[in-house]
């Protein structure tokens, strides 16, 4: 198991590598250059003093091993002395946006908390959603909650997140107007007044994207029930005369749930991706919303490095789906 | 004459087609796709809108729906009727296209890396780096980026048509080639294909003659799900304000114009929402009677 993790984690490098070449000559080939970005106004040689303190005129292959050192090196490195008071990255170059010509992480550092807030609470009120309706739809199989069950999953499925959040607006925001219909990114949560409001606004958002994943994830659920359901351990179970809430709950719902915690492992960079959609929609100021800012403004460096978060957030817990594919499941050795 | 040609569909066509039948959802989706596809084709002919002047337009604008105007019209006194069946004729034109696209390339390479050893381990390992992008801000720095130069070559119309089908197209073909090359794994393994290289066929025949034809159901399958995957990541294009010009919209684009009068007028985004949600659902349900109706040992029992 230890060589297996070892060896995905080897194997991850290159990937990301190639990943982050990608990303990095995607953007920038791309015509959109910064010294448009420069106003007319600006004598030429005060221009190319510009471009060359943005760094654009060295070679491809120096700004892109730059790149990779500024994120890899002197970022972390920034980081380390935030934390611990000391000065090791001084003096050294870190990746400027363009928009506001400071440092990217501190900025994507504080849009984090607004996305996590939402984006977790949302994930795991879909995953508390699904898994009840994915194993009792899976016990009363072809039943109507069942066939309601399956409905639910596929509209679920089909109806974008876009239209879903614009109908929760129109309904629960305008018409009975129970929520705010922006969320207040100031908003600080002192006492329980606050606390209230803060779990208003979070309403809708969360109920949008949590209900767009519970789909996935009880339908999974009900048919690695329905497997188990089959299995003679099963069988061995009742004859031994034990009450139907063990066998379902403690022997069936154990061992299905191990193919469904990798698949909740692999939804989490996805629903990263969806709250792009959710944040433009609901005003929250997270890292989606911080990203749809930048390829607005034309903020090179602050694409590039959002765009490769979110590639190491995929890469990252497709690792840990694998690996824990492997530690759950007793029958599944890789070595 | 006719009877022969009856019964010889009745061999597999049919059979297919009557197992499909079994799946109530699926021929509620068949219908519904029936029905979307026949609305943005045919109505241009039964429903004309007016041509109006600017003034007489301005006059009419933000109107409820009337026998003059079904729909409405919007903040510029355009006939919303008119305008979501030519929305809808881009929208699924997108779905479509970029579903052929994926399909191809997806086929190209699954057939590739399963048949040709030696391409395997490359070709996966590029699938995998595909599967590891992040697809939505990537589409969107696409689209950004690109959408002024293309438009400059072809026009803007055309121009966004080919930058978001292609861009669509090429970020989708990976669940495609997984497919194709786990069959052609399994099916270059069988006597047949066996045979055919033992009488001397080349590759180039093996796999188009007897390989290929057999990948044809779950490629189908991935197909109808890839439609409804591309109609939805156009519209999430277009709902971020990245997909299409507004005077050449798609339902997506609609959506997103209505956002800003949702309070006032909501059916604005109801009808693009709604049309792009049973687009989905119609063809999400198809995919699954399909792959129950070409499956052959499902079809048995």
């Amino acid at each position: 198991m230890l060589t297996y993790t070892l060896r995905r984690l080897l194997l991850a490098i290159p990937t990301l590598l190639l990943i982050s070449l990608v990303i990095f000559l995607l953007v920038d080939l791309a015509p959109g250059s910064p010294a448009s970005e420069i106003p007319l106004t600006v004598p030429p040689e005060v221009r190319a003093k510009i471009l060359e303190a943005l760094g654009v005129n060295e070679p491809l292959h120096v700004r892109y091993l730059l790149w990779l050192k500024q994120f890899f090196w002197v970022e972390p490195l920034n980081g380390f002395d935030a934390l611990f008071g000391t000065t090791h990255a001084e003096g050294l170059q870190r990746i400027i946006s363009y928009q506001t010509r400071s440092p990217v992480f501190p900025l994507i550092a504080e849009r984090m908390p607004q996305t996590l807030t939402v984006i977790g609470t949302a994930y795991l009120v879909g995953v508390l959603i699904a898994l009840p309706i994915g194993i009792y739809s899976a016990y009363k199989q072809y039943s109507l909650f069942d066939q309601f069950g399956t409905m639910f999953a596929m509209i679920g499925f089909s109806v974008p997140t876009f239209f879903s959040g614009t109908i929760f607006i129109i309904v629960f925001g305008v018409w009975l107007g129970w929520f705010p219909t922006k969320y207040d990114t100031t908003l600080e949560v002192t006492d329980w007044a606050s606390f209230l409001k803060q779990l208003r606004q979070m309403a809708m958002p969360v109920m949008v994207l949590g209900l767009a994943n519970a789909a996935a994830i009880s339908r999974y659920m009900r048919s690695s029930m329905l497997e188990n359901m089959k299995q003679d351990y099963v069988r061995t179970a009742r004859a031994k005369g034990m009450s139907e809430r063990t066998v379902v709950l403690k022997h069936v719902l154990r061992n299905s749930l191990i193919p469904v915690v990798t698949v909740i492992a692999l939804g989490i960079p996805s629903i990263f991706g969806g709250a792009i959609i959710t944040e433009n929609l609901f005003g929250v100021n997270g890292i989606g919303a911080a990203l749809i800012g930048a390829i607005h403004g034309n903020d090179l460096p602050m694409v590039q490095t959002l765009a490769f978060i979110f590639a190491i957030l995929i890469v990252t817990f497709n690792l840990i789906a694998d690996v824990l594919y492997g530690l759950l499941d007793p029958r599944i050795r890789y070595d | 004459m006719t009877d022969i040609s009856l019964d010889r569909a009745e061999s597999q066509l049919a059979a297919i087609w009557r197992q499909f039948r079994q799946h109530k959802g699926a021929v509620f989706g068949l219908c519904v796709l029936v029905f979307l596809v026949a609305f943005v084709l045919l109505g241009p002919y039964l429903w004309q809108a007016e041509t109006l002047k600017v003034s007489e337009a301005l006059k009419v604008k933000n109107k409820p729906p009337s026998l003059r105007f079904p729909l409405g019209t919007d903040q510029l006194g355009r006939d919303m009727l008119d305008r979501m069946i030519s929305a809808g004729r881009v929208s699924l034109a997108v779905g479509f296209i970029a579903m052929m696209i994926a399909i191809f390339v997806g086929t190209f390479i699954g057939v590739l890396a399963g048949y040709f050893k030696r391409l395997d381990g490359p070709l996966m390992r590029l699938t995998d780096m595909f599967l590891a992008l992040p697809l939505i801000p990537l589409l969107l720095v696409m689209v950004m980026l690109f959408r002024d130069r293309i438009a400059g070559i072809v026009g803007p119309e055309l121009g966004a048509f080919i930058l978001i089908v292609f861009a669509i197209g090429v970020t989708s073909w990976m669940h495609a080639a997984r497919i194709v090359r786990g069959e052609v794994l399994a099916l270059k393994e069988r006597e047949y294909v066996l045979a055919a290289r033992s009488i001397g066929a080349p590759p180039r025949r093996i796999i188009l003659r007897h390989i290929l034809p057999n990948v044809v159901s779950p490629v189908m399958v991935a197909a109808t799900l890839g439609i409804a995957e591309a109609i939805i990541t156009e519209s999430v294009l277009s709902f971020l304000g990245l997909g299409f010009p507004p005077d050449f919209p798609t339902w997506g684009r609609l959506l997103f114009d209505g956002l800003q009068y949702m309070q006032l007028y909501p059916e604005r985004v109801i009808w693009p929402g709604l049309a792009i949600s049973l687009t989905v659902l119609s063809v999400n349900y198809i995919g699954d009677g399909l792959r129950d109706a070409l499956d052959p040992k499902a079809r048995g029992r």
